[in-house]
């Protein structure tokens, strides 16, 4: 019998290549490729006023020199787009003034990083060499940085948009303002998040290969989404997309940042091995990493709440300004995520969000992992926390309070989500599941404990932050799942893969779907020549997309086999099963024939090629009545399907921290840390425990250590790991988690992403801990111990009122 | 290396012979060759990754006569005469070292492009602490940067790596 492996904790199919050094990421490919580097700008906002790249010519092994002023010129001669400013990916109506930047620098540069000129050189430290050499002269322009000047428009990054509003957002459900007016208590917050980044430990990179003879290109590229780079990669160049593959090799992590496309270095790469007729590779150096992907996360939010005595939310208006950098080509998903998914489990009451995002003289910013949901469940649990406070209530029972209830479910806000479709939750169990993380963390043992410790001097705090995830947006995934004649199975889907277990979950539905065993099962993704039609892996959605479509996919193959078998065995499709890659009747184990056999008489042949082959070649095959392959039918026993959801499923999770903040050092140390998690059933919980554990340590990063530090000028300060403080293992704690599975109605698998969950409610459940064991408000995250000991300093003067149920003694009288 | 245009100079090529994985091997580079891109593109061993390029995450780390260093932090000149392992070295997919099997079995990776770092960290470490507890585990890959694991399988794979380890041993 087969072991059904959906659900189990199978070990990982990829691992055996990874940790032996036999799996090929960007740059283990294309050694003997030309090298490139990038000239690219030191100032945040200037002009271009000359390029000197003589100095370039004197060095060995130099290739090609490009500027901006090469590109109309040889898009004439070729055909091609280059010169074009890059796509809006995202258009969205309310993002009324989009500006997208060019492949090299036209004119003016809007941030430190941008690629001004182009290098390519016998190999990359040559291509170095020669960047070194050109000259670029600039004329000053005054950087707009951060979101406050850049609300003040004293300065605009763009000359035709004054104001530096890229675009502006409002959504209402009921009457705020009478809500507001009506009820009983009322509060002001005004909270602030800082950038981060996505910060893979791979880099981007991109290695070109033009085949003149064929017409042909074929780009890898370490990206998230090789279809789109196919296709942007084809649009620009003036190729036919059947001309252009894109294949994304093993990627070492994405967090979001990989979804960006087409990247300038994606466009002028191809561009360069076509033109040159050379194969032509660049692998991003990790300060260019800094200064020239993407970042996230910068949001100023102003929120009002009015609630009950119980409080019960009656009346939700959020105002937040959203830094979006220099330029806009991913659109404004990450905002509209914000003003969505701030909601979390809540019923908010009359609900407005009004959002403004704002152009700055610093790198774009895309989506990183949450993507805009940190900053709103920050903005959510803040409020929660202070509703609590106000009220002198246990902060876990006015989160109760305000829960949608199970039975309440699909609820629908009478919102639009980031898929353009109605904000509906298809499930959860909310009380359920602060139920068992109130158990997991011993709530109420806790907060004694915390309290008790507070007695003895000691600064002790507890948070807790809940969140909802919209997982799985469409618009669609695939999948080709085929059978070959040794029975071996491959599954090829089109999204692509960071590190998520995809050749170990997918082969573990497809191998359940089948009845083979799971070592016979093949997982192919993100390669454009094995499967051409797919979005992307992001938004938590690829085991929801893929896994369903696999699934899909496996059971036409079944479906076919049961068929053919049953034709062979003469048995009714009906009475048939396939175990451990036989096909056999039920009850009947005598009967049966090889998935393999099978496969070999799906495709009738002429010549036997093998011995296996013989079964199904023109004189040995029984009836001759009718056509060898039917008219509705095709050879080969494999099977393309799709799925493609209605909208998003929603997964949700709560997490509980327990913090001690040093008396004189202000040093913050987790003492625990708890997660309960919904993503409906677990395919591989050993995988999802894993996806779990990298965000929450993303979350202890982003709370505690990570923020991109720019000055006045848009000089990026940190752009190294040595100052960029990513968490070792010293730095993340141990973390506790429990699951609960409630299904998606929405899928045939009843799946919810997981990808993301982790890193969601951190900056919330920080802040509240670190709150909770100080006794005053905090407001502004990431959070250092130098910045916990001014905050201490201000309190303690009197400048920084306590919270409600920590009054001091001056405060009290 | 040679000179493609006439007029540019060259760069002075030095004779190195050195030993990675148990093999000698004999080549010419330019000073500034970094041992990563030695052992990446004139070796082919590109299961060592770089990260950083400045010794802070430690997906580079090889093990220089047996020792942890960060190869993107030393010049391939410098490793002349020395005796280099890369994860190429320290097993194969059908003869794994303890690291290896320990990594695999607690799911102690996810993209892998830090783990070659992690594995010869661990595998140098193992062998000086054979029974570590967990603090001292930790500790032990505290000098290396994960951004997917969160690490919490890290540690256990070290702590089973020494556990295996052990049982080959005994």
């Amino acid at each position: 019998m087969t072991t059904k492996l959906f659900g189990e904790p199978v070990q990982r199919v990829e691992d055996a290549k990874l940790v032996t050094g036999t799996a090929h990421y960007l740059d283990d490919l294309g050694h003997e490729a030309l090298g490139v580097a990038f000239v690219r700008s030191p100032h945040a906002h200037a002009r271009v006023t000359d390029i000197d790249a003589s100095g370039a010519l004197e060095v060995d092994g130099l290739v090609a020199v490009y500027t901006y002023d090469d590109l109309p010129a040889a898009d004439e001669a070729e055909g091609s787009t280059v010169a074009d400013p890059l796509p809006l990916l995202i258009p969205h109506p309310a993002l009324h003034a989009p500006r997208t930047g060019y492949a090299l620098a036209r004119d003016e540069v809007n941030h430190v990083g941008e690629p001004v000129v182009m290098v390519v050189a016998r190999d990359r430290y040559l291509a170095e060499d020669a960047a070194e050499r050109v000259v670029v002269s600039y004329d000053f322009r005054t950087p707009v940085v951060g979101v406050a000047a850049a609300r003040d428009a004293a300065n605009a990054v763009h000359d035709d948009v004054p104001d530096n509003v890229a675009a502006y957002m409002h959504q209402e459900v009921g009457d705020v303002e009478a809500a507001m007016a009506a009820a009983p208590h009322r509060l002001s917050l005004s909270l602030d998040v800082e950038r981060s980044a996505s910060m893979p430990m791979e880099g981007k990179g991109v290695y070109a290969r033009w085949d003149a003879a064929d017409g042909s290109m074929r780009v890898y590229s370490s990206t998230q989404t090789s279809t789109s780079v196919r296709a942007a990669v084809a649009a620009r160049l003036g190729l036919p997309a059947g001309k252009v593959d894109c294949i994304a090799p093993m990627v070492g992590g994405g967090f979001g940042v990989k979804i960006m496309h087409p990247w300038p270095e994606e466009v002028l790469v191809p561009w360069a091995a076509k033109r040159l007729d050379r194969e032509v590779k660049w692998t991003e150096d990790r300060r260019e990493h800094f200064v020239s992907s993407a970042h996230e996360r910068q949001q100023l939010h102003e929120i009002e709440v009015g609630f009950d005595d119980e409080g019960r939310l009656l009346a939700l208006d959020v105002k937040f300004w959203h830094d979006n950098g220099a330029y806009t080509p991913y659109g404004i998903i990450v905002p509209i995520i914000t003003s969505t998914q701030l909601l979390g489990p809540y019923k908010p009451g009359a609900y407005r969000c009004e959002w403004w995002s704002l152009y700055t003289n610093t790198v774009i910013v895309t989506p990183y992992r949450g993507a805009g949901r940190p900053q709103g469940v920050y903005a959510m649990e803040r409020t929660m926390d202070a509703i609590a406070d106000r009220l002198g209530l246990d902060r876990a029972e006015v989160r109760e309070t305000n829960f949608i209830q199970p039975e309440e479910m699909p609820y629908d806000h009478g919102l639009t989500f980031q898929d353009g479709r109605p904000l509906i939750y298809d499930s959860g169990d909310f009380p359920a599941s602060l139920a068992k993380l109130k158990k997991l963390a011993d709530w109420d043992a806790t907060l004694a404990m915390a309290e008790a410790a507070r007695a003895e001097g000691r600064r002790v705090g507890v948070g807790l932050a809940c969140y909802v995830e919209g997982t799985g947006v469409g618009p669609y995934e695939g999948a080709h799942v085929k059978v070959d004649t040794a029975g071996k199975v491959t599954v090829a889907t089109g999204l692509t893969t960071q590190g998520q277990g995809h050749f170990t979950s997918f082969a573990q539905i497809a191998a359940d779907e089948l009845g083979v065993p799971l070592s016979d099962v093949e997982v192919v993704t993100g390669d454009t020549r094995r499967f051409g039609y797919a979005v992307g892996t992001f938004a938590s959605r690829a085991a929801v997309m893929s896994g369903n479509a696999i699934a899909l996919a496996s059971r036409k193959v079944r479906a076919k086999a049961l068929r053919i078998a049953g034709d062979a065995l003469e048995a009714d499709p009906g009475d048939l099963e396939i175990v451990d890659g036989h096909v056999r009747v039920k009850g009947s184990p005598t009967s049966t024939i090889p998935l393999a056999t099978v496969a070999v008489l799906s495709n009738p042949l002429r010549y036997a090629f093998d011995e296996a082959s013989k079964a199904a070649t023109q004189f040995a095959v029984g009836d001759t009545s009718g056509p060898p392959v039917a008219d509705d039918d095709e050879p080969g026993l494999e099977g393309t399907d799709y799925y493609s959801p209605v909208r998003a499923t929603f997964a949700n999770g709560m997490h509980v921290v327990v913090v001690e903040t040093d008396p004189d050092t202000a040093e913050i140390h987790v003492l625990r840390y708890c997660v309960v998690h919904d993503c409906g059933p677990l395919i591989n919980p050993l995988i999802v425990e894993g996806q779990v554990h990298g965000g929450v340590a993303q979350g202890v990063g982003g709370a505690l250590y990570e923020r991109m530090h720019y000055d006045e000028n848009g000089q990026l300060l940190n752009a190294s790991y040595m100052d960029f403080l990513m968490p070792y293992a010293s730095e993340v704690p141990r973390i506790e988690i429990d699951h609960l599975e409630t299904p998606s109605p929405l899928n045939p698998l009843g799946i919810k992403g997981a990808g993301e969950a982790g890193v969601i409610p951190s900056a919330a459940v920080f802040a509240a801990a670190i709150e909770d064991a100080e006794g005053f408000p905090i407001t502004r995250m990431p959070i250092s111990p130098s910045e916990l000991f001014d905050l201490r300093a201000r309190h303690a003067a009197g400048d920084l009122p306590s919270l409600h149920r920590r009054p001091t003694s001056q405060e009290k009288s | 290396m040679t000179t493609t245009d006439g007029s540019a100079a060259a760069e002075a090529l030095h004779a190195v012979r050195l030993r990675v994985n148990g093999v000698w091997h004999e080549a010419r580079v330019p000073a500034r060759r970094l041992l990563s891109d030695f052992l990446r593109h004139d070796l082919r061993l590109s299961g060592t990754h770089v990260g950083c390029e400045h010794g802070v995450c430690g997906a580079c780390t090889v093990l220089l006569d047996g020792q942890p260093v960060r190869s993107c932090l030393m010049l391939a000149v410098g490793a002349r005469d020395h005796e280099v392992t890369t994860v190429e070295g320290l097993g194969t997919p059908d003869d794994m070292h303890p690291v290896q099997q320990a990594f695999r079995e607690c799911h102690g990776l996810q993209c892998g492009f830090c783990t070659p770092g992690f594995l010869t960290t661990a595998a140098a470490f193992i062998e000086e602490n054979p029974d570590p507890s967990e603090d001292e585990a930790r500790e032990a890959v505290s000098g290396n940067l994960c951004r997917c694991t969160g690490y919490q399988n890290i540690v256990a794979s070290v702590l089973r790596a020494a556990e295996i380890a052990r049982e080959d041993r005994a």
